[in-house]
């Protein structure tokens, strides 16, 4: 939330147009093959089951990608510096065991309230990793790694074989994932708006532009004064914020939280960005394109079984996509660099 | 100043001379010091603290039993950690080595239930690892994308083909002779026959990393790139077949554990990716690539391999287990930095006080 | 700053070295404290000792389960028994814990087994250094275990179900089954029963099975999968689903969706996790048997083993305290009571 909050700041201080326009040249650049991809494989899906694009159809898929969406945007943040977060999905298991008992211990307790304690456990969470990145200079994926088995090892212990079931949840909290506002699920609202946000965030701000220069190249970065660790511990912050709201959220759709709530969901997390678009080595990439990559991924599961196609062919289709992804982002990037050499001979 | 000491930049810092204690230095120089207090042989150490305090304090885990067990149980890690040891050290990673494993127990499963010859099903398995380390191989040397995302994308892609091949199926019917053989212990001492040709294979990499001019050429890819292509290592094609290595090693450790468990199926060795990075990094190899030993990632490996037999003979749950193991892993990582962060904020000190007047 | 240079990493090494001394030790220190006296007690005084290895660890049936065969190994007469086992419910997880309790010298070892083949080699290693093995819950190879005790018999679980569904449904349609893994022994026998009696009784030659889905016991996987049930046979009926996770699952699904109603869903669940769905009017009835005492009567069965009062061939007897006498059927089956069916009226009277 914190960074929602920014970004509406942001327009003030900076000129809206910029950020749009920055926002619309890399649409052209980049999201476009992941539009192109998703738009194909809805209509191919649809003319082969129509069931696919009915009322209830749409909000599965929409429901299904939300999760990830919010988990790509965070997970995008720390990409785009060079960093890598693989605690996540231990983290959205704690924050959903949290909320389930959250709920158990105070039935009352107002929905709000609920996400901003499961936001701000997440940022604790965040700030370990962070804290052990900056401070110690430790590589983020080791790090990560390490907290992804502390993590999950906590959870285990805390919850033993607890779970809380959907029904020990007000019906209020429940029904995010089932009530529609004009057509979209609520929680897939809350998604759009976190997706929005810290897009704008990321074009239209200095903060946020940062964080490509960051992982453009570090050591230019802090040459031009850009206070590097404080940058990346924030994105640390923000994405255990956003890990923390996707647990909640998934507390509120799915019917049973426990000690393995979220095992295995980095992989996937991790892919829809690369699907989407955002250079693993930093640098580049936007939310919006590892937004709709995690959208593409999740639709390719409904995709197979709706037309029937066996789903063991799933996941290799998920790995061939984030290698045609990687191979397009080596494409586009040979063309730059040739059109750059070509326009500096020009100059010259 | 701080910024000179950090752990990642080595350059002396100017201030240098002011501080220097000539009585001290002389022993600091002998090579046995040396290696005597490097990163891997703390891990050594801790091993062997380790299994002097667990046979003292657990009943019957000092015994050939033991041994045997813990063997069987780490030889997948050990195998696979061969390989990823090297390609750390050359600053890249290989995430596909589990669904590799995964491939070549599906390939085993359908090939033998298909009729085929138990030799050619193995032949053919191991063909398959090394067409899947090809491919990586190609990807990150030839084309020279990113390895971190290369094998995140050939880690969901080998899988799904082991989906694809065996489906929901399980192979169980091998050739007893065979399961069995893989169960197998030297005589009396508890040590697994297969463990013979584990340690081919480490030597193999032991040798090949720390004694020929190519594991020399990897250690100077791990520094940097530039610097060794211009001194003439030929990188890509190095790279390209140490993927190749992986490749293989990995359908070894498929083999392995399809006949130890005596199941071929499309989920097996799940996860196991994350269990041998744990292991090499612990094991003292520097994810930035250019440090490390196979000595070191030996112990790495039996050090959590033993730790996680001491603790199930012990029945403490897996929950401390996975919370140990990860503990481990960030305190090898960070303890050194936050020594050398100590260091530094010390030497700053020391620096302004003698500059002061 | 060369003295300094060289000198500092050493210290921060053996900081890291006492560091990691420091963890190992602490572990150990809790091992020591809850292994160390029962083996020691089971040593002087030659008393029999069980150890519980569920399918894994921190799920709420096991839970359920895993109780029953503490009170029935208490009342049984065993000096200690305990759970150990793996956090996921993987093929090859459970052989180490297997190997561990044959080294700490477990008379008894009491499994659910995730896969009936790969458990084997090592449960045929515990039994020559003397251990007896009873399988539960989910069946190893027969040729690997003294006997199996077994919730019901497997063709009336599966014959409920069928009769389940085909009353909310009406007696026709299709029909698709919602499992657990693709190679859980107790599923895959209860879904050939049900196979074979939709395709013989003439009563359900109006019903179709159109789909047969595996959620692997994971809530997530099993909620998505029954979605997917929905769009890829829109004439859908009926779902089965005879996994307590399965169940909920799609309960949850149904329940949130505009199928609710609309499709029937039965199975196996748990009361408390099914209660809501039950109220709601998603699901009319489902089915179970107590799991509490499946685990109370392997305790039983494994000191009758160890004592030497059965072997495990058919027509063997042995009393399972408070539930009275069992008989050993052929290949080493023993049964433990009928299945209880739940609807509205009477789910509140259950508490697991």
């Amino acid at each position: 939330m914190s960074s929602a909050l920014d970004s509406r700041k942001a327009p003030t201080r900076q000129p809206v147009s910029r950020g749009w326009a920055a926002t619309a040249s890399v649409l052209r650049l980049r999201e476009l093959p992941v539009l192109i991809a998703l738009s194909v494989l809805v209509i191919v899906t649809y003319l082969i089951n129509p069931l696919f694009l009915s009322a209830q159809g749409v909000k599965d898929l929409l429901l299904n990608a939300t999760i990830i969406m919010i988990l790509a945007v965070g997970q995008t943040l720390l990409i785009v510096t060079r960093n890598i977060d693989l605690s996540v999905g231990s983290i959205l298991g704690l924050v959903a065991f949290g909320t389930g008992s959250i709920f158990a211990a105070m039935p009352n307790i107002p929905i709000i309230a609920v996400f901003g304690i499961g936001m701000a456990f997440g940022v604790v969470l965040g700030a370990v990793n962070g804290i052990l990145v900056t401070v110690a200079k430790v590589p983020a994926l080791v790090i990560t790694l390490g907290t992804l088995y502390v993590f999950r090892g906590l959870n285990n212990a805390w919850a033993g074989g607890k779970q809380y079931f959907a029904g020990d949840r007000p019906d209020a909290f429940g029904g995010l994932s089932v009530d529609t506002f004009l057509g979209f699920p609520i929680i897939t609202l809350v998604a759009v708006v976190v997706v929005i946000a810290v897009a704008l965030y990321m074009s239209g701000t200095r903060a946020g532009r940062d964080l490509y220069a960051i992982g453009s190249d570090p050591e230019a970065a802090k040459a031009f004064g850009i206070k590097v660790s404080k940058r990346v511990l924030l994105a640390f912050l923000a994405n255990g914020a956003l890990a923390g709201l996707a647990g909640v959220l998934y507390a509120s759709r799915f019917n049973s939280v426990g000690a393995t709530t979220g095992t295995g969901m980095e992989l996937t997390v991790i892919a829809a960005a690369v699907v989407g678009g955002v250079a693993i080595f930093g640098g580049s990439g936007s939310v919006t394109g590892a937004a709709l990559g995690a959208l593409l991924l999740t639709t390719i599961t409904s995709s197979l079984t709706a037309v029937r196609v066996d789903k063991f062919w799933q996941q290799a289709i998920v790995g061939i996509l984030i290698l045609a992804a990687i191979i397009i982002d080596r494409l586009a990037s040979l063309r730059t660099a040739k059109k750059l050499r070509i326009s500096e001979a020009r100059n010259v | 100043m701080s910024e000179t000491t950090t752990p990642t930049s080595n350059a002396p810092a100017p201030e240098a001379p002011l501080t220097r204690s000539p009585s001290t230095t002389p022993w600091r120089k002998t090579r046995t010091a040396k290696l005597l207090a490097s990163r891997d042989a703390i891990t050594i150490y801790a091993l062997v603290a380790f299994l002097i305090y667990a046979s003292i304090s657990i009943p019957r885990f000092a015994s050939p039993v033991t041994t045997g067990f813990l063997l069987l149980d780490v030889i997948p890690v050990l195998l696979i950690a061969m390989p990823m040891t090297l390609i750390i050290i050359t600053g890249e990673i290989d995430l596909s080595v589990a669904s590799i494993a995964g491939l070549t127990s599906a390939t085993m499963g359908v090939l033998w239930a298909g009729g085929m010859n138990i030799w050619l099903v193995l032949a053919v398995s191991v063909l398959v690892g090394v067409a899947c380390g090809m491919f990586n191989g190609f990807l990150i040397a030839v084309l020279g994308l990113p390895s971190l995302a290369v094998t995140i994308g050939t880690l969901a892609l080998f899988r799904g083909l082991a989906l694809v091949t065996i489906g929901d199926n399980a192979v169980a019917n091998f050739p007893k002779p065979l399961t069995a053989f893989f169960t197998s212990k030297l005589g009396a001492t508890g040590i697994p026959t297969v463990m013979i040709g584990v340690l081919v294979v480490i030597i193999a990499f032991g040798v090949l990393l720390h004694f020929t001019p190519f594991g020399r050429g990897l250690f100077g890819m791990g520094y940097s790139k530039e610097a060794a292509a211009f001194v003439g290592i030929k990188v890509a094609r190095s790279k390209f077949w140490l993927y190749v290595a992986s490749g293989a090693v990995s359908a070894l450790a498929g083999i392995f554990w399809t006949l130890r468990y005596t199941s071929a199926r499309s989920d097996n060795a799940t996860g196991l990716e994350l269990a041998v990075i744990a292991a090499v990094l612990l094991g003292g190899v520097s994810i930035f690539g250019g440090k490390g030993s196979i000595l070191g990632v030996l112990a790495g490996v039996l050090l959590i391999g033993s730790l996680n037999y001491a603790l199930r003979l012990g029945r403490v749950s897996d929950v401390v287990l996975i919370t140990v193991t990860g503990l481990l892993l960030i305190l090898s990582v960070v303890a050194p930095s936050i020594g050398s962060a100590i260091r530094g904020w010390r030497h700053t000190r020391r620096v302004r006080r003698s500059t002061e007047p | 700053m060369m003295f300094d240079r060289k000198k500092s990493p050493r210290s921060s090494r053996l900081a890291s070295l006492v560091a990691v001394t420091a963890v190992v030790s602490m572990a150990l220190t809790a091992c020591g404290g809850s292994g160390t006296p029962a083996s020691s007690g089971e040593a002087a005084g030659g008393d029999a000792t069980i150890t519980f290895i569920p399918k894994q660890l921190n799920n709420p049936y096991t839970d359920v389960v895993l109780a029953g065969g503490k009170k029935g190994a208490k009342e049984a007469g065993f000096s200690s028994s305990n759970v150990v086992g793996p956090l996921e419910a993987s093929a090859s997880s459970q052989v180490s814990f297997i190997n561990a309790e044959t080294q700490a010298g477990t008379n008894v070892i009491v499994i659910a087994a995730n896969d009936p083949d790969a458990v084997c080699t090592a449960l045929g290693e515990a039994r020559s250094a003397g251990a007896k093995i009873v399988a539960f819950d989910s069946d190893t190879k027969p040729e690997c275990r003294d006997v199996f005790i077994s919730q019901v018999v497997a063709k009336d679980v599966a014959l409920i179900q069928t009769k389940l569904i085909s009353e909310q449904i009406g007696g026709s349609g299709e029909i698709a089954i919602l499992s657990a893994t693709a190679n859980a022994t107790n599923q895959n026998e209860w879904i050939k029963f049900m196979e074979e009696e939709l395709k013989s009784n003439p009563a359900y030659k109006d019903i179709k099975l159109v789909a047969k889905v595996y959620g692997d016991d994971n809530d997530t996987k099993s909620f998505q999968e029954a979605q997917g049930l929905m769009q890829a046979h829109p004439n859908l009926k009926g779902i089965i689903s005879p996994t307590t996770v399965g169940i909920a699952a799609t309960a949850r699904y149904l329940s949130t969706s505009a199928y609710k109603g609309k499709v029937a869903l039965t199975g196996l669940g748990l009361p408390n996790e099914m209660r809501p769905f039950v109220k709601d009017g998603t699901v009319k009835e489902f089915a179970l048997w107590d799991p509490a005492q499946l685990g109370y009567v392997a305790s039983f069965a494994g000191k009758a083993l160890k004592d030497g009062k059965i072997t495990g061939k058919a027509g063997d007897t042995f009393t399972a305290g408070e539930l009275g006498e069992r008989k050993v059927q052929d290949g080493g089956l023993v049964i433990v009571g009928p299945p209880t069916v739940f609807n509205a009226a009477n789910i509140d009277k259950y508490n697991f």
